[in-house]
């Protein structure tokens, strides 16, 4: 009865399609702004971005060695 | 309807309403069925609204697919990089690396941090899966997968156990099973369960301790690349992406796809969530990487260049979200500003493919894997 699976499948796309087209947006003008806002508010907090100086990441190799 | 005229082989009490009459002898899924044929033509209608077929259907998608554009469209009111031109220019970035990670026999495909920020976990294509300490070099542990190609690893939240999957069909002795490779792998919250992207197109939900399936999530076409939690504020949602080109975003609960993205013209490699939970990056063969919004649900910008040509495998965000690592199969780390959509730093130093990248938890550190059969830490 391929005429029913067919009619399953679509039924099924345009379910999935109806819960999509449903969904609440916003503006990308406005989600833009709330993106640009968490960046700022944590850059400070960001030590790749900032440069961690060489003391504080532990990564990075201080002026004396303390390897393992 | 009417009913049709048919040829019956058999005549007998039908297996649905149970009426003596002639049956229609038919094969579902390899098993037969005798139905009446009243039953059968109900059967097929089950599931259609009054005044539904196949063609008002298909009408009805048409137009819900134009809907969404239009919505989608309505929405698109400025780009991010628009938006982003009154911020300063990021600076000139001093990453370079600071650890070389050998040990590996053969390509390096996956790695991933532990919690405690100073250990990592990363798997081979020759089998095998160590722990290193990220500080030191040492290599704390090291198993063998009876697998080639471990294409996926995860380290649990307490630190205490690792996942891994790959070419067997299996997440960790047996605790997910699919029908194709494992792509990706990750723990939920606890270290309970493990969420899996497979090859076979699906992603699953198990409990660890179990081995039970707990929830399947169904809707890609093709193979599923990757997959990423949400994170922990904003709830049980994970997005995933493969060689559909789509990028599926789905609540873990329920198993329902809430949103859907394609707007990539290749396999999507991976898909990362922004550190707020509100948006993702995806990276493709198409060599580009994309931002979506999850709010705005749609794409707000690609990280392109015409010099970059090879497709991108990896993605991931620095801890404020502003910078997006990317690795490349021209071997190179490619560092995006998110907001204004261009490219700030090229990382080099790998002598082949970059498989994945992870920043560490606590955003100090960089860590890359390769096909060069080592990983490399940059700060």
């Amino acid at each position: 009865m391929s005429g029913s699976s067919n009619i399953v499948a679509m039924k099924k796309v345009v379910l999935q399609l109806r819960l999509e087209a449903g969904i609440n947006r916003v503006k990308v003008s406005q989600a833009a702004a709330d993106l640009q806002q968490f960046c700022l508010q944590h850059a400070q907090h960001d030590p790749l971005l900032t440069g961690m100086s060489t003391s504080n990441n532990p990564f990075r190799p201080q002026k004396v060695c303390s390897f393992l | 309807m009417c009913d049709q005229t048919f040829m019956a082989a058999t005549f007998g009490p039908c297996e649905s309403c149970g009426k003596p009459s002639p049956l229609m002898n038919i094969y579902i899924k390899n098993e037969a069925i005798n139905y009446c044929s009243f039953c059968v033509e109900l059967m097929a209608c089950q599931g259609l609204q009054s005044g539904e077929s196949v063609a008002s259907l298909k009408r009805e998608c048409e137009s819900l697919k134009k809907k969404l554009e239009e919505e989608r469209g309505k929405l698109n009111d400025v780009e991010l990089h628009q938006v982003a031109d009154k911020i300063e220019v990021l600076g000139a970035l001093a990453i370079k690396t600071r650890r070389v990670l050998k040990g590996h026999g053969n390509k390096v495909l996956c790695m991933d941090w532990c919690k405690d920020k100073r250990r990592l976990v990363s798997s081979s294509q020759d089998g095998k899966v160590i722990v290193w300490d990220g500080f030191t070099l040492s290599k704390e542990n090291g198993i063998s997968v009876p697998c080639t190609w471990v294409m996926a690893c995860a380290y649990a939240p307490t630190g205490c156990a690792v996942a891994c999957g790959g070419l067997d069909n299996k997440c960790s002795k047996a605790v997910a099973m699919h029908t194709n490779y494992v792509s990706g792998c990750t723990f939920t919250n606890s270290d309970n369960q493990i969420l899996t992207s497979s090859g076979d197109g699906s992603c699953a939900l198990w409990d660890v301790e179990s081995g039970q399936l707990l929830q399947s999530f169904h809707g890609h076409t093709a193979d599923v690349l990757s997959l990423d939690l949400a994170p922990s504020e904003t709830g049980n949602t994970f997005v995933s992406g493969g060689c559909d080109k789509k990028a599926n975003v789905w609540d873990m609960r329920s198993g329902q796809n809430i949103q859907s993205f394609e707007s990539h013209v290749s396999d999507i490699n991976c898909v990362k969530y922004y550190p707020s939970g509100d948006a993702f990056a995806s990276a493709s063969d198409d060599a580009t990487c994309r931002f979506y919004d999850l709010r705005a649900d749609r794409e707000v910008a690609v990280y392109q260049k015409d010099s970059v040509i090879f497709g991108a495998s990896t993605v991931d965000f620095s801890l404020s979200g502003r910078l997006l690592f990317a690795g490349y199969n021209d071997y190179t780390i490619n560092v995006w500003d998110v907001l204004k959509g261009t490219r700030s730093s090229i990382l080099f130093g790998h002598e082949n493919r970059v498989s994945r990248v992870r920043v560490s938890p606590d955003g100090t550190a960089l860590c890359s894997a390769s096909w060069d059969h080592t990983l490399r830490i940059w700060a």
